[in-house]
């Protein structure tokens, strides 16, 4: 088991040079002048072209530059955003409670759904339930998310009223923000009816960004409950007449659920990429609306540290991922 | 199962590997029902032009935001009503349906041929040679695709063409890793020996003995990245580092409407749907793929 650990954790160090490398390189082959993108409108003079460009390193050797960069890296410095002015690192933090909160919330409303839609499927397997399902699960993975929330938006916004179209809170609620998750300040400032607030303005980016991991779920879950159902331990539990539900909710779901969780895990990237969509859409202030402003303001440190971070992210939940595997499912260390 | 009865009754004839895919591709009727929506979808992308009731880009100043022809204000000159600017949205989304189909075409072939390419090279090299390479391809997945195709397009430009690259380029590693895995577990067998002790060189071994028996999953995988590139495409459309207005480009349209999303919903919700359908029949027929080609993963 050592061995196996190790060994993945010795693939993460190569791959974690070349993604530091690639945010890197992006920067450099952007077109345009990141110091004159900088200067704007105003432009200005070359002695001060020649300064900034001494303050932020690019007068000297691609090599150097990634050198000190990389060294940087990881010492936590990703470098400081040219539009606030503040570092990388501190925006990333302060924004990414917002992303998390939302992915727990999209991925816990995909695998409340998903389980048992999977579950309900694989067991009446053929029958009009499973048609149905799976039928409305291939819907959900092959949909547009940015349209379905624009959809949602004029039916429950829109025509009803029921949601609110952006943000995290009702502007009339102000509170200190100390662990960064609304559903957790809002109750502990107090004030009433803020929570409801949070929940509401949650609904919605949360039906949306969850809906293709729900999909995805609902369809492995089916899948690899037929693959249990057919084993020879599963007969036998039918053999001694235990109910249905046992054998189906425990000694069946137990083991489906091993390639489940794998899924699971690997959703991680979907979400963070369905968050750049949702979070625009519904004016979430998290990291992927961070990531999509600062692309567009070409604020060159933000979409590298950004880019990294998120990569890094994404590299370390599938790690886990992998090792938590190897850990519920002892045949695969011996590959 | 089919080729086992088929070789008893005559064993000097193969079945015809068509009829046989077709055979289970046929059992699948939603795979079929997908097939045929997806025959209508390239039908309107080859002949668009000439279908299309009006042309994409001519404003109609006198119509604009005019209703769909079933709602009090609409008449049959717009059926599917006109655009904030005017356009007919029936002709726009005929049109823009050649944008989607050719984003597909041209995404999937380049990143299956560069794929398998690179996944053959991995497969067949030394071993330093296939990890350098299978670390790459964990560098490039371990950006979310949409963000790394985001990214890539803003340092190459908003364009489609772009979009077309930077998708192709984050769809590529799939087919690496699908095609290594296949060409490792042919490599092993008898049959690739035997071709090689009877003295095929290497590139014969890659694309003559072993490719073709790799071909299946990167058949289905090859539906499911159609589907992806076009929701990919639309995506980058839609958050305006796509194909750019006026085209009619179905992402795209939907960024345009999005400020008219609570007073007029046709201009919202058709695009929409026409990426769903069109996405939703791909899918169908890459379960049907699946069935009909990989005999492991059948009737899971």
């Amino acid at each position: 088991m050592l061995n196996y650990v190790l060994s993945r954790l010795l693939t993460f160090v190569p791959t974690f040079i070349g993604v530091t490398l690639i945010s890197f390189a992006f920067i450099r082959v952007l077109p345009g002048d990141p110091i004159i993108v900088m200067a704007g409108e105003r432009g200005l003079t070359e002695e001060r072209y020649a300064e900034l460009s001494e303050q932020f390193g690019f007068d000297r050797p691609i090599i150097a530059q990634f050198w000190e960069y990389f060294t940087g890296v990881l010492q936590g410095d990703l470098g400081t955003s040219f539009v606030t002015k503040r570092p990388v690192w501190d925006e990333f933090f302060s924004l990414f409670p917002a992303t998390l909160e939302l992915s727990i919330c999209a991925m816990i409303f995909a695998v409340a759904l998903g389980l048992p839609a999977g579950v309900i499927a694989a067991v009446n397997r053929g029958k009009f339930f499973d048609r149905a399902l799976m039928s409305t699960a291939l819907i959900g993975y092959s949909m547009p998310i940015f349209w379905w929330a624009l959809l949602l938006i004029i039916v429950f916004s829109g025509n009803l009223q029921w949601t609110p179209v952006s943000g995290r809170i009702d502007l009339i609620y102000y509170f200190p923000n100390p662990t960064g998750f609304m559903l957790i300040d809002s109750i502990a400032s107090g004030q009433s009816g803020a929570f409801t607030s949070a929940v509401r303005h949650l609904i919605l980016p949360t039906i949306v960004l969850g809906t293709i991991p729900l999909a995805v779920i609902a369809r492995q879950t089916r899948s690899a409950m037929l693959e249990v159902l057919g084993e020879d331990y599963i007969r036998t539990a039918r053999a001694k007449g235990m109910s249905p539900g046992r054998i189906n909710g425990i000694h069946a779901l137990r083991n489906a659920l091993i390639p489940v969780i794998t899924v699971i895990g690997l959703s991680v990237g979907t979400l963070l990429a369905g968050a750049i969509l949702t979070e625009t859409i519904f004016s979430w202030p998290g990291i992927g609306k961070w990531m999509v402003d600062s692309i567009f303001r070409r604020d060159y440190p933000v979409v590298q540290g950004g880019l990294l971070l998120i990569a890094v992210m994404v590299m370390i939940v599938n790690l886990t991922v992998d090792m938590l595997y190897g850990v519920i499912n002892p045949k695969i260390r011996k590959r | 199962m089919a080729e086992v009865a088929a070789t008893t009754a005559d064993p000097t004839q193969r079945p015809n590997r068509l009829s046989e895919f077709w055979f289970y591709f046929r059992e699948n009727r939603g795979a079929v029902f997908g097939l045929w929506i997806f025959g209508i979808f390239a039908f309107l992308a080859l002949f668009g032009p000439w279908i299309a009731p009006h042309d994409a880009t001519t404003q109609f100043r006198d119509a604009t935001l005019q209703p769909p022809v079933w709602q009090e204000g609409g008449n049959w000159t717009y059926p599917l009503g006109t655009d904030p600017l005017g356009r007919d949205m029936l002709s726009r989304l005929i049109i823009g349906a050649r944008f989607s189909f050719f984003v597909g075409i041209v995404v999937v072939s380049i990143a299956a041929t560069g794929g398998i390419l690179v996944g053959l090279i991995a497969g067949f090299a030394p071993k330093w040679v296939d990890s350098i390479i299978m670390r790459i391809m964990d560098i490039i997945l371990a950006f979310p695709s949409l963000l790394l195709a985001l990214v890539l397009v803003a340092i190459l430009g908003p364009s489609l063409t772009n979009a077309m690259i930077a998708i192709a380029i984050v769809l590529q590693p799939h087919y690496v890793r699908l095609t290594r895995a296949s060409v490792l577990s042919e490599r092993q067998k008898d049959y690739v020996t035997s071709a090689r002790v009877a003295g095929a060189g290497i590139g014969r071994l890659m694309f003559v003995t072993v490719l073709p028996n790799c071909l299946a999953p990167i058949i289905v995988q090859a539906a499911l990245s159609f589907s992806t590139a076009i929701l990919d495409a639309a995506a980058l459309g839609f958050l305006g580092m796509g194909a750019q207005p006026p085209t009619p480009e179905w992402g795209t349209m939907l960024a345009e409407a999005r400020e008219f999303i609570l007073r007029a919903w046709w201009v919202v919700t058709f695009p929409g749907l026409a990426i769903l359908i069109t996405v939703l029949a791909i899918n169908l027929m890459g379960d049907g793929l699946r069935d009909a080609l990989d005999p492991k993963l059948k009737r899971s």
